[in-house]
C-alpha cells in the first residue's frame, strides 16, 4: 500500500484505490475496492448491475465522496484535491453526458470554454474532434436528432477535450446495437492508441476482451478476481460450448458423463436447464474436437451446438460458483475473499 | 504509433496547472458565460419556452383590469382607469415571482440527464452552474417586464416616472434573483420538475393573493395585514407603486432590499451546498 506523490507524468499507476468504501443505508455499494491502473492502459471492471461499478467511477470523477479507503488519480487524491484531479480526467456516463437540446458543435465549444480553453482554441478543439469523431455534418444538428451511437461518439469527444490523462468509460456501450457497439469501440482503441489511460466499466465479457489489458472483476462492492484477460480467460474456460441435445430428458445425463469425461477447462461442465443446453468450458480446438468426438460415440443426437464466449453470468459462476448477483449462496465465498485482501 | 506524442501532451496540460487550481474571477465569468450562451441556444432551439414570458403580463394583464378593475376601481374611489395605475406596479413585482419559480422546473429536469455529471466533473466553480441560470432567467424577467409595460400602456397606463420605473424593475431584479436561490434549492432537493412546481405553488400562491398586489389591504382583517405589511411581495408592490406613480417609498424600499438580502444570504449558500453533494 504505497503512499504515491510521484508525478503524473512518472510511468507506473494512473489511478490507485484503496480500501475504498461507500455506503448508501443498508447497500454497500463498495466494500473495500482496491484498484491500480497502470498508465497507458485499459483497466475492464466487469460487474453485474449493482455491482458498484457505477459507485467507483463517480468516486474518481469527485462526484461523491467515499465513505473509507482511498483514492488518487494521476496523483491527485479524490477528496483533498478534486479542482487538480477535475482537470485531468475524462469521464463518459452510462447515459450520454451531452446536451440535447444544442447542437453538437455547441456542446464541444461550451465545454472547451469551461475547461479555460480560449474562444479560437475552444472554437478550432471542437472543429477538429467533430472531425475525428466523424461528426462534422451533424455539427449543427441539435443532439436530439443525432442516432445513439453519434450520441456516444459526440460524448467520447466531449471527454477528450481536455486532453484527459485518464478516461472513464462507464458502460459506454449498454443499449446500442452490436453495429454501433463496434463503431465505439474502434474510437476507444484509437483513443488507447495515443496513450489514454483508461477505466472502462462493462458488464459484457467481449466489451472487456475487446478493448482491456487487464480485468477487475467486481460483484456487490468488493473485488473478486483480477489479472490479465488471458489468466482469467484461463480460469474461466476461454470458450464455452452450448450443446444442446434434442431430447432434453438426456440433459442431466449428458452433463453428468461428461464432466466425468474430464475434457473441459478449469471450470466445470454446468447445466442451463431453461435454455435445455450443457456447458462445457474448453481451453482449445483440440478440446472441442474431443468433445464432439465423445458425444459422437456416446451416440447421442444433439439439436446444436455452438461456442461461445464466456458471459459474464459464466465467468461469475466459474470464478465464484454462484451468479452475478445471486444474493443467498454468495456471502460466505465473497467473505474469504475479503479476509485473503 | 503516436504514444510518444500524445504521453508529453497530456502531462503538459497537468503540468500547466497552478498547485492549488484555484478559480480566478475571470474564469467565473467565462464559465458562467459558456453556461449562459447554453441556455439562450435552448430559448433559439425551443421558442416557445418563452411563450409564458410573453403571454403571462398580456393575459393577467388583461384579466385584472377588465376583470376586477371596475369593482376595485371603485373602492379605491375612482374607476377603472385608476385601477390601472394601482394594479401595473403591482404586475410588476408579481412577473418576477412568478417568473422565477421557472428556474427551479428547468434545473430538477436538468439534474435528471448526464450532463449535470459532466459539468460537475469539469474544474469549474461549482456556483457557475446556478449563477447562469438565474442570469438567464433574470433576462426573461426583463423580457416579460417590457411586455408587460407595452400592454399596461395600451390600457392606459401613464408612466409618470422614467427613472421609477428604472427602479423599480431593479429592485424586482434584486428581489427575484433572491427568490431564484429557493426555488433553485428545490430544483435541486426535489425528485422532478413536477414537485418543484407544486411546491413553488404552495410558496407563491398565499404570497401572491396575501399582498397589496391586487387590491388595497385596508380591508383586510388585521391579521392578515400584519402578514401583508412584511410580506416582501406587498412592499415590493407598494415600493413599485411609490416609484412609479409617487407617493412614500423608503420603507417599503428597504424591506423589499433586507428580505431579498437575507434571502440570498441563507438560500445561496444552502442551493451551493445542495449542488455541491448532490448525489
Amino acid at each position: 500500500m504505497t503512499r504515491i506523490d510521484n508525478k503524473p507524468s512518472g510511468a507506473g499507476s494512473a489511478v490507485t484505490v484503496r480500501g475504498l468504501v461507500k455506503h448508501y443505508g443498508e447497500t454497500k455499494a463498495l466494500d473495500g475496492v482496491d484498484l491500480d491502473v497502470r498508465e497507458g492502459t485499459v483497466m475492464g471492471v466487469l460487474g453485474p448491475n449493482g455491482a458498484g461499478k457505477t459507485t467507483l467511477v463517480r468516486i474518481l470523477s469527485t462526484l461523491i465522496t467515499p465513505d473509507a479507503g482511498q483514492a488518487t488519480v494521476a496523483g491527485y487524491d479524490v477528496v483533498r484535491q478534486p479542482r487538480q484531479l477535475r482537470r485531468v480526467i475524462g469521464l463518459t456516463g452510462q447515459y450520454a453526458s451531452v446536451d440535447e437540446k444544442i447542437p453538437g458543435w455547441e456542446n464541444l465549444y461550451m465545454i472547451g470554454r469551461l475547461l479555460d480553453l480560449s474562444r479560437k482554441d475552444a472554437r478550432a478543439r471542437a472543429d477538429e474532434l467533430l472531425e475525428r469523431f466523424s461528426l462534422t455534418e451533424a455539427a449543427r444538428r441539435p443532439v436530439s436528432t443525432y442516432s445513439g451511437g453519434m450520441r456516444r461518439r459526440l460524448d467520447l469527444a466531449a471527454s477528450m477535450i481536455g486532453h484527459p490523462a485518464v478516461l472513464y468509460l462507464d458502460e459506454p456501450t449498454t443499449g446500442l446495437d452490436p453495429r454501433t457497439r463496434n463503431e465505439v469501440w474502434d474510437e476507444v482503441k484509437r483513443m488507447v492508441g495515443e496513450g489514454v489511460t483508461v477505466l472502462l466499466t462493462t458488464q459484457y465479457m467481449e466489451e472487456a476482451e475487446q478493448l482491456a489489458h487487464e480485468l477487475t472483476v467486481v460483484d456487490r462492492g468488493k473485488v473478486i478476481a483480477g489479472g490479465g484477460i488471458d489468466e482469467l480467460k484461463a480460469k474461466v474456460g476461454g470458450r464455452t460450448l452450448r450443446i444442446k441435445p434434442a431430447d432434453p430428458v438426456q440433459l442431466r445425463p449428458l452433463a453428468g458423463w461428461l464432466d466425468e469425461l474430464g475434457i473441459t477447462g478449469l471450470a466445470s461442465t454446468t447445466v442451463d436447464a431453461e435454455g435445455g443446453a450443457v456447458l462445457v468450458p474448453i481451453l482449445s480446438d483440440e478440446q472441442l474436437t474431443a468433445v464432439v468426438g465423445a458425444i459422437t460415440a456416446r451416440g447421442v443426437t444433439l439439436a446444436s451446438i455452438t461456442t461461445e464466449l464466456p458471459s459474464l453470468d459464466e465467468v461469475f459462476l466459474s470464478l465464484t460458483g454462484h451468479r452475478a448477483g445471486a444474493p443467498q449462496d454468495a456471502r460466505p465465498a465473497d467473505d474469504r475473499q475479503e479476509v485473503a485482501v | 504509433m503516436s504514444t510518444a506524442t500524445a504521453t508529453p501532451s497530456s502531462t503538459a496540460t497537468t503540468a500547466a496547472v497552478p498547485g492549488d487550481a484555484r478559480i480566478t474571477l475571470r474564469g467565473h465569468l467565462r464559465h458562467t458565460g459558456a453556461l449562459v450562451r447554453r441556455n439562450l441556444l435552448w430559448i433559439r432551439q425551443d421558442p416557445e419556452s418563452m411563450f409564458d414570458a410573453l403571454l403571462m403580463p398580456v393575459v393577467f394583464t388583461l384579466l385584472f383590469v377588465y376583470v376586477f378593475g371596475g369593482s376595485i376601481g371603485q373602492a379605491l374611489g375612482g374607476g377603472q382607469d385608476q385601477y390601472v395605475q394601482y394594479v401595473i406596479p403591482g404586475m410588476v413585482a408579481m412577473m418576477s415571482m412568478t417568473l422565477s419559480q421557472g428556474v427551479g422546473t428547468g434545473f430538477s429536469e436538468d439534474f435528471n440527464k448526464g450532463v449535470m455529471d459532466r459539468f460537475r466533473s469539469l474544474p469549474i466553480g461549482r456556483g457557475s452552474v446556478l449563477f447562469a441560470k438565474i442570469t438567464v432567467e433574470l433576462g426573461r424577467m426583463l423580457f416579460a417586464t417590457a411586455v408587460l409595460m407595452i400592454v399596461a400602456v395600451l390600457v392606459g397606463f401613464d408612466i409618470t416616472s422614467w427613472p421609477g420605473l428604472f427602479a423599480t424593475v431593479g429592485l424586482s431584479a434584486l428581489f427575484a434573483s433572491s427568490i431564484m436561490w429557493v426555488f433553485l434549492t428545490l430544483g435541486v432537493v426535489l425528485k422532478n420538475a413536477q414537485s418543484v412546481q407544486a411546491m413553488g405553488f404552495l410558496v407563491l400562491f398565499p404570497l401572491q393573493f396575501g399582498s397589496s398586489i391586487f387590491a388595497p389591504t385596508q380591508s383586510m382583517p388585521g391579521w392578515l395585514q400584519h402578514f401583508t405589511d412584511y410580506n416582501p411581495l406587498s412592499t415590493l408592490a407598494d415600493a413599485a407603486r411609490g416609484l412609479m406613480i409617487g407617493g412614500p417609498v423608503a420603507h417599503d424600499l428597504w424591506v423589499t432590499v433586507g428580505w431579498s438580502v437575507v434571502i440570498t444570504a441563507v438560500m445561496a449558500p444552502v442551493a451551493i451546498h445542495k449542488f455541491r453533494t448532490k448525489n
